[in-house]
């Protein structure tokens, strides 16, 4: 009894051949997003035509001509009541005490909810419009909150970073505004 | 200070673990070498480490230590006292340790407790157990550690967001962690009797325990998630066939089987090599469930803080591990001998009858859950919903239910139908009543089929305690009652939900009264009204059952501003035999309001359900556990008075 | 019946009628996915290739600005779904969901109508600025013209 043979011995790999295909299947849906992140429609394009008005009274507002001056800016699309904006706020004092020049643009916001924002996670921008309707969002193909562009001197986009920015990825950010600047 | 102190012990844990490996798999080559006896005081001495480094974690949370980058992101010092702790593992580090944590512990009780089993396939346990564990602290140390220090330390933290300051999810995410770590100590036995050929009633016996309570908190963190769901999301509906809870459902119904099937090695020594790739495959689906949820490769309606990397990470362990038992099995199963053999008519039959069903529904579900990604790898964007679902599992869960009510009656080995016959004289006949009442009154063939099938079960549970003396009935056979028991009240309430639930969808002016069911409800006002960071429209809404003495009920649509949302609240009325379920929408433009209510005839029995299955689980582990402990004691005194007759 | 039968064969037979089962579990999956999966579909593909009546599918776009329309019954609204090329009129009864409005994207699940409007149960919105259903996660207006130009 103890040398009755199992049914076929080749039997006993499907369950590893299952698991194999499975391990095959999500691999791909992995890598899949991943190269669907790095095409952005909007690389390489001008910057659209806007203007908008001051978000605080403390600051200017942005508008395309502002972009425009020959030197690269840190587009940055931001709003108060967005978690991650405050997560990535001390990425962008980084980047702004690097020399950077960052503006930014905010999302359905109120300027005693930025006032705030700013008083509690500091104020990295040298201009900050406002965007009631999100038109700007909608018009450089961004999604959601926070957003960065690098913006060349001339006015064209050159990078897209989706999501906040984190510690270690400040370093790829300053390079991109380096080769934005040549 | 206490943060160090957490991440060097975290630290020499992990080199334990390393040792705990090598020492454990050396021991099967050469079992009379030095390190051999170090094993289970490694395992012991890990668990001490890792559970001082976990409480670390939580002092540091209880005292906002904010120096610690975790505490600063997640926690904040205004924050109540409960959720600063929870705060611990409310967060993917902390959770991570909450792993490593729990798997230690159990390393460490299976190295202090477990005297059943052969040395060899204990120490190879240990082996794979710190193999696995490994991974984990890899995880932990390399890629997100918990104690990562912030420098400038912050004023302030950054996690006080009232959104998540939620009980349920303070205590959700850890049962079911406890759940998926419970199967990894299964897992390891397993493969343990592989490399060691001693798959044995023994090795079931000391590994059933470790599924038993891994069962209980998945059955547990699957009801109180259902329930969750169903008055958060405001939907009425208690189920979804979403990804995340099918990722919770499906190491359930493997573990599930192997509950049975390792019952059937205890008891009778067969079904070894079925029970060993049980053990494999439903620490898999823990796996694969962690996998789903956090990678993100599949969307959920259950907002979820999804990091691509992490899920990278967790499919590569997944693939070490799982791979490599598959392998292990495929060499070794063909070499395991096939144990006692059974009568088709016997309980062994129906239990594998009940085994083989539950897996067909497991792979229904996991196919289901996995063909988005198939059909998008096809090009084709898809998602699959309860039309897939439904009838699908239901082909095997209807035969599976008819048979795990008669299987108890049989008796091992063999049996004659005959014998039993008398006892299912009875439910079949409620079984017929039931079914043409209802079909006489309308119901859809579905529903119909769970009621009566769940009425019967309701009478076939209790028959295993028929013409015994109830304080004599052990404590096992009153779990498997209960638990069965339990069953039937669930599928109870789930036909009865989907049979006689009525729905009203109206747009009312304040003042107006509306019917659903049995109810008269008048919408009384509706005020504007604040929380700490929402403002909320409620509803007062006046209920009265059948024209009877009316209860109040306050749906709300709350905006919340950090971040920008807005919820249904809805309101729940619960009477003994069902809910009233409200919800408030919008204004019209007229003034009027949108009301979505429900009326849910014994709805409540789902839940009821699924908690007298975790009772029955919780018997049957309190029981077995206390067999365990009366049979190590009599052990350690015969062994003491052979010593004492030694001396004299 | 058992009796006769010879003990070797045993555990051959369990396993032939556990695969068989089993087989029959994923010929049952395969064919009710084929069957029931419900497939996504752009406002240009419903118009283009319209699924059977009774399917079940699920329609993504945007709600075009201007078409939101409340029935007098207060609980059922009619708008328009589109991606820039095509125009779906949808019709729903129900408490719509967060963040569902004009100008905003939008998965409708439902069966399309024999008078090609777009019946829906069910409404997905965005549920917060970061998450979006998968097929819409990069649907603003203008992708969505892309994608219908690159499917052509």
């Amino acid at each position: 009894m103890a040398s009755a043979p199992a049914p076929s011995r080749w039997a006993l790999w499907l369950p590893l051949g299952f698991f194999a295909a499975f391990t095959a299947l999500v691999l791909f849906a992995m890598l899949r997003p991943a190269d669907r992140a790095v095409k952005s429609a909007m690389i390489g394009r001008a910057l659209p035509q806007f203007s908008l008005l001051a978000a605080t009274p403390a600051q200017p507002g942005l508008a395309r001509a502002d972009l425009a001056t020959g030197k690269p800016h840190l587009l940055n699309i931001f709003a108060s009541w967005c978690v991650p904006c405050a997560v990535e706020a001390p990425q962008l004092r980084v980047l702004k005490d690097r020399g950077i020049d960052v503006v930014g643009v905010a999302i359905r916001d109120k300027p005693e909810d930025l006032a705030r924002f700013f008083a509690r996670n500091g104020n990295p921008f040298s201009r900050v419009g406002r965007d009631d309707v999100s038109a700007i969002q909608f018009a450089l193909g961004s999604s959601g909150v926070p957003e960065s562009f690098v913006i060349d001197g001339r006015g064209v986009i050159r990078y897209q970073h989706i999501g906040d920015i984190r510690a270690d990825q400040v370093e790829l950010i300053a390079q991109k505004m380096v080769e934005a600047a040549q | 200070m206490i943060a160090t102190a957490g991440l060097a012990a975290l630290w020499f844990a992990a080199a334990l673990a390393v040792l705990q490996l090598f020492s454990g798999f050396l021991a099967l080559r050469q079992p009379d070498n030095p390190l051999t006896p170090v094993v289970r005081p490694l395992a012991m001495a890990q668990a001490g480490l890792v559970a001082f480094a976990f409480l670390c974690l939580i002092i540091v949370f209880v005292q906002t230590d904010l120096s610690v980058a975790l505490v600063a992101a997640n926690s904040h010092s205004a924050k109540p006292m409960l959720y600063k702790v929870a705060g611990a593992w409310g967060n993917h580090e902390g959770s991570m340790l909450l792993w490593v944590t729990i798997m230690a512990l159990a390393g460490g009780f299976v190295a202090l407790l477990e005297k059943r089993l052969p040395e060899p396939t204990l120490l190879a346990t240990l082996g794979s157990q710190a193999f696995v564990s490994l991974g984990f602290y890899a995880f932990l140390l390399l890629a997100s550690n918990p104690f990562a220090r912030l420098d400038p330390v912050p004023a302030e933290g950054n996690g006080l967001n009232p959104l998540l300051q939620d009980p349920g999810l303070a205590f959700h995410p850890p049962t079911l962690y406890v759940g998926y770590v419970g199967l990894s100590v299964a897992f390891s036995f397993a493969v343990g009797a592989l490399l060691t050929r001693e798959v044995s009633p023994n090795f079931a016996r000391a590994m059933r325990p470790w599924v038993l309570g891994a069962w209980i908190f998945l059955t547990l963190g699957i009801t109180a998630g259902s329930y969750w769901a169903y008055y958060e999301l405001g939907w009425g509906g208690w189920w979804f066939w979403d990804p995340v809870e099918n990722a919770s459902l499906m190491p359930w119904l493997a573990a599930t089987a192997l509950l049975h099937s390792v019952s059937v090695l205890a008891s009778r020594n067969a079904l070894r090599a079925w029970t060993v790739m049980l053990g494999v495959v439903a620490f898999a689906m823990s796996m694969v469930g962690t996998f789903l949820v956090r990678s993100g490769v599949l969307t959920s309606v259950h907002a979820f803080a999804v990091d691509p990397t992490k899920g990278t990470f967790i499919l590569a362990l997944l693939a070490i591990n799982i791979g490599a038992a598959f392998v292990i099995f495929a060499l070794r199963a063909g070499t395991v001998s096939e144990g006692q053999r059974f009568a088709i008519v016997s309980r062994e039959s129906a239990l594998v009858f009940n085994n083989v069903m539950l897996s067909a529904v497991l792979g229904i579900v996991l196919l289901g859950t996995l063909y988005p990604l198939v059909a998008e790898a096809m090009g084709a964007q898809v998602s699959v919903g309860p039309p897939y679902f439904n009838p699908a599992t239901a082909v095997f869960v209807v035969p599976m239910l008819v048979v795990m009510g008669i299987g108890p009656l049989l008796r091992w080995r063999r049996d004659k139908l005959g014998r039993i016959k008398h006892f299912l004289v009875l439910p079949a006949l409620v079984l017929a009543g039931v079914a043409i009442w209802l079909s006489l009154r309308g119901v859809h063939l579905m529903p119909l089929l769970g009621i009566a099938l769940g009425t019967m079960l309701l009478m076939v549970a209790l028959v295993p305690l028929k013409g015994r003396r109830l304080r004599t009935v052990t404590l096992p056979l009153w779990g498997m009652v209960v638990a069965h028991f339990g069953i039937g009240v669930a599928l109870l309430g789930i036909a009865c939900d989907s049979a006689f639930s009525t729905e009203k969808l109206v747009a009312a002016r304040v003042g107006e009264t509306v019917s659903v069911g049995p109810w008269l409800i008048r919408l009384g006002r509706i005020e504007p009204i604040t929380g700490p960071n929402w403002t909320a429209l409620e509803a007062t809404l006046n209920a009265s059952y059948g024209g009877g003495s009316t209860s109040e009920l306050k749906p709300q649509a709350r905006s919340f501003w950090t971040p920008v949302q807005q919820t249904n609240e809805s309101a729940i009325l619960t009477r003994w035999n069902g809910q009233l379920y409200t919800v408030l929408g919008e204004e019209a433009e007229d003034g009027r309001w949108q009301l979505r209510l429900w009326w849910k005839p014994f709805v409540t029995l789902i839940w009821l359900g699924g908690a007298l299955v975790a009772l029955g689980g919780a018997l049957a582990l309190l029981g077995r556990v206390l067999s365990d402990l009366r049979r190590f004691i009599a052990i350690d005194k015969i062994a003491y008075r052979r010593q004492q007759q030694g001396r004299l | 019946m058992s009796a006769a039968l010879k003990p070797k064969h045993q555990r051959l037979v369990l396993v032939l009628a556990a695969t068989a089962a089993l087989i029959a579990a994923a010929l049952l999956a395969a064919w009710s996915l084929r069957n029931q999966a419900s497939y996504f579909y752009l406002p240009t593909e419903l118009v283009a290739k319209p699924p059977a009546a009774e399917r079940a599918v699920r329609l993504g776009g945007m709600v075009e600005a201007g078409s939101l329309k409340t029935a007098p019954d207060g609980v059922t609204i009619g708008f328009v779904v589109g991606d820039g090329k095509a125009r779906v009129p949808v019709t729903f009864r129900g408490i719509t969901p967060d963040l569902f409005k004009e100008g905003s994207g939008v998965v409708a699940e439902g069966h399309r109508q024999a008078d090609g409007t777009f019946l829906a149960d069910n409404l997905l919105a965005k549920h917060d600025e970061k998450y979006v259903p998968r097929e819409m996660q990069q649907m603003t207006t203008q992708e969505a013209r892309q994608k219908v130009e690159a499917t052509k």
